[in-house]
């Protein structure tokens, strides 16, 4: 077959290239939320996914934050495939081997509807959203792969490259939503390549389990769920966290660390999930269970200081592509519908307006991040990152010490409680000196501030 | 030229798990795709269109979610996609639905007379290879079945020749149009779509064709009322637990020695197989 030949088998040579007010790269929660909210505004929007539908290439635990959502779609609850209400938030220090120190917190108050947070299934929850920008009139193109930005004389972003054949699409802007390896905009020059000490690598099984298995282990009835999130010695002294969420009739359980501290440690993380999943107060809560499903999945933890430049000429960049995660709160769909949300926001303004999509006029968008809870977020816990990666003890050696001093303080073996408060005392000044402490306990506090 | 493919969407089987206590089928969250078989199908019907510009006619019998297999063939190169849908075809065994399509097909025949009918050798889900056949009986087409690779088509003698691959050899056959070509897997790759045709089967409009477009008057012969197959049990066959042996030895060469003498004496037929054929080989030495 000739070249000729193919090229007039195809459409291709009959049509002039295509043209968009906006093309939104990614299909994620950030890309859906922009799409969505453009399509609602009437303007033209082409979406493309690289995975072989929405979802395909999403990981996430997952809980979904009503706020955000509901700013976009008030009525989601009506449609969108929920798994369980959040009623009760476990905080879990787990030694690497043996022992649990926990605190609960459980309301009443989260078991009245409009509920406040749910467990999700990505792979569902993800196929309803898109249904709903394809249905407020965005045009939807999978497993198309933007290999790069298309720009004029002057340097404006005017369009993507595909990796098909006749791959060049135009568009007044693009907004770059390509999640977390953000290809695109590195590639493009547009974000300094991510350093591993700023990526978490996070992976997590789905355990199908009975219904009724899971409502008597956690004490949940109906659609009550629960939330457990995991720190300590479980990480091996790694900076990171573990969780595991109730679904309807499976359990998502998973740990995630930084991946500089697995480089270092050479630990994979299958190793880390067996161990929490081996845990004796891990092991009962998922004896039985047959494993549906197993992803990994990189978090940009890098925060604040690691954002880089939000718009251009012709470009902005949203959620996880731009690193808008909040991990100490464990938040980032909801940043990444929140700023993919504000962006469409502000394109369909200046749209409206008959004002090109300039850095000058697409600045805007960061002036509204600023004035939300998003800014305020991020720059309230910028100093975080850099704490905990210069100080591991936060999460090495502090914890395996309180669960260690619970362990001789609750042990009856004939000492005095003063000795035992003395000696627990002492072996703490043995990892830490008081100073050290104070110090620690300072600039910790500094960091919430 | 005219050819109409026939395309099934099925569940990825790769991806489907037994219910470990209730022993059904889960199907919830499993992908569906087009059915792989199928794609070879439409490839070759691709490159027909290629090399005599044919007009591709992508046809389907399934529920409405099979809209997505009918959008993506048409990303491929189909001119046209037509689903056929309609509550009474629910429940088909292959039966009932070589009958169904064969209708559809003869429908679009009225309207644009067929040359070729393609369909893959067998689907991924059922995988009885009967639809195929099924629809050259109903039609009175030639029945090319198991073909690896069109030789020669000539348009105005109408004739056809294609490689079939049978039992311990491939038969070169020579036939007529209008035919069912049933195609076998592997004997061309899917090409990668151009963006224009990823945005034209994005804006295309699928047809729907119900049992009354697609001119099936007697409802007893389709869907589960025309399927004489009966499920009976679903199950999951147990895999056969067979414990892994090590074997050891101080040197690569006596675990060799160890390996043959375990496997000589489990099975003393290997052993003597094997000294018979070192014999003759000794022999035939000898005659040389």
């Amino acid at each position: 077959m000739t070249e000729e030949l193919k090229a007039a088998g195809s459409v291709s040579a009959k049509l002039p290239a295509e043209r968009f007010d906006v093309i939104v790269v990614g299909a994620g929660p950030a890309g859906n939320a922009a799409a969505y909210t453009l399509a609602k505004s009437g303007l033209s929007v082409l979406q493309l996914e690289r995975g072989e539908y929405p979802g395909s290439k999403n990981v996430q635990g997952a809980i979904l934050y009503s706020n955000a959502l509901e700013k976009i779609i008030p009525d989601f609850r009506d449609s969108a495939p929920l798994e369980r209400h959040i009623v009760e938030q476990r905080f879990w220090l787990l030694d690497e081997r043996s022992s649990l120190t926990s605190a609960n917190y459980r309301s009443e108050e989260f078991n009245k509807p409009p509920y406040n947070r749910y467990t999700i299934i990505r792979a569902r929850f993800d196929k309803w959203f898109s249904q709903k920008v394809q249905e407020a009139g965005a045009l939807l193109i999978c497993e198309t792969t933007v290999t790069g930005l298309l720009r004029d004389n002057a340097g404006r972003v005017i369009g993507v490259s595909t990796e098909r054949e006749n791959g060049d699409i135009y568009a007044d802007v693009v907004i770059l939503a390509d999640g977390v390896n953000s290809l695109v905009p590195s590639r493009a020059g547009l974000r300094p390549e991510i350093r591993t000490c700023d990526m978490a690598l996070a992976v997590k099984e789905v355990l199908f389990l009975p219904k009724e298995t899971i409502e008597q282990r956690f004490n949940i009835s109906g659609s009550e769920g629960s939330v457990t999130e995991i720190a300590g010695g479980i990480t091996h002294g790694m900076l990171g966290t573990a969780f595991i969420y109730t679904n309807k009739d499976s359990l998502a359980i998973g740990i995630g660390c930084i991946l500089e501290g697995m480089k270092k440690q050479r630990v994979t993380p299958s190793e880390l999930l067996e161990g929490l999943k081996n845990h004796p107060m891990v092991k009962p809560l998922i004896a039985g269970s047959e494993m549906k499903e197993y992803s990994a999945h990189m978090i940009p933890e890098g925060g604040y200081k690691t954002l880089p430049e939000l718009y251009g000429d012709g470009w902005v960049i949203v959620g996880d592509s731009a690193g808008f995660v909040n991990a100490v709160h464990r938040e980032g769909s909801n940043l990444a519908m929140t700023t993919g949300r504000i962006a469409a926001e502000t394109i369909a303004a200046l749209k409206a307006a008959g004002k090109p999509m300039s850095a000058a006029n697409l600045a805007a968008y960061k002036e509204s991040l600023d004035a939300s809870f998003v800014m305020a977020d991020m720059k309230k816990y910028q100093d975080m990152p850099d704490l905990l990666t210069n100080h591991p003890q936060y999460l090495g050696s502090y914890p395996s010490f309180i669960s260690g001093a619970l362990h001789d303080f609750l042990t009856v073996d004939g000492k005095s409680k003063a000795e035992k408060q003395h000696q627990i005392f002492q072996g703490l000044r043995q990892q830490r000196s008081l100073w050290g402490m104070l110090g620690d306990a300072y600039k910790f506090w500094r960091t919430f501030k | 030229m005219h050819i109409a493919v026939c395309i099934k969407q099925v569940p990825d089987s790769a991806q489907i798990r037994v219910h470990p206590v209730t022993n059904t089928i889960m199907r919830q969250g499993v992908p569906a795709i087009i059915n792989p078989f199928d794609l070879f199908a439409l490839e070759e019907a691709l490159c027909l269109k290629d090399r005599f510009g044919a007009r591709v006619t992508v046809l389907s019998m399934g529920p409405l979610q099979a809209e997505e297999a009918m959008k993506k063939a048409l990303s491929f190169g189909a001119d046209e996609a037509i689903l056929v849908t309609d509550k009474v075809f629910a429940g088909a065994d292959t039966l009932a639905t070589s009958y169904a399509l064969a209708a559809a097909l003869r429908r679009l025949n009225e309207i644009d007379p067929i040359d070729i009918v393609f369909t893959g050798k067998q689907t991924i889900d059922g995988d009885t290879a009967q639809v195929g056949p099924g629809l050259a009986i109903r039609l009175g087409f030639q029945l090319l079945s198991y073909v690896s690779s069109i030789e020669r088509i000539d348009p105005e003698t109408r004739e056809i020749i294609v490689h079939r691959r049978a039992e311990g050899g491939v038969q070169v056959l020579s036939s007529r149009l209008p035919c069912v070509i049933t195609m076998l897997e592997g004997t061309n790759e899917m090409r990668f779509a151009s963006m224009p045709d990823m945005f034209r089967a994005a804006r295309f409009e699928v047809k729907y064709w119900n049992r009354d477009v697609a001119g099936i008057e007697d409802v007893k012969q389709v869907g589960l009322k025309g399927s004489p197959t009966v499920v009976n049990k679903v199950y999951a066959p147990r895999p056969k637990e067979v414990k892994a042996q090590f074997i050891t030895g101080e040197t690569p060469g006596r675990q060799a020695d160890a390996l043959v003498a375990k496997l000589f004496a489990d099975h003393p037929e290997v052993a003597s197989d094997l000294v018979s054929h070192l014999a003759l080989l000794a022999g035939k030495g000898v005659s040389k």
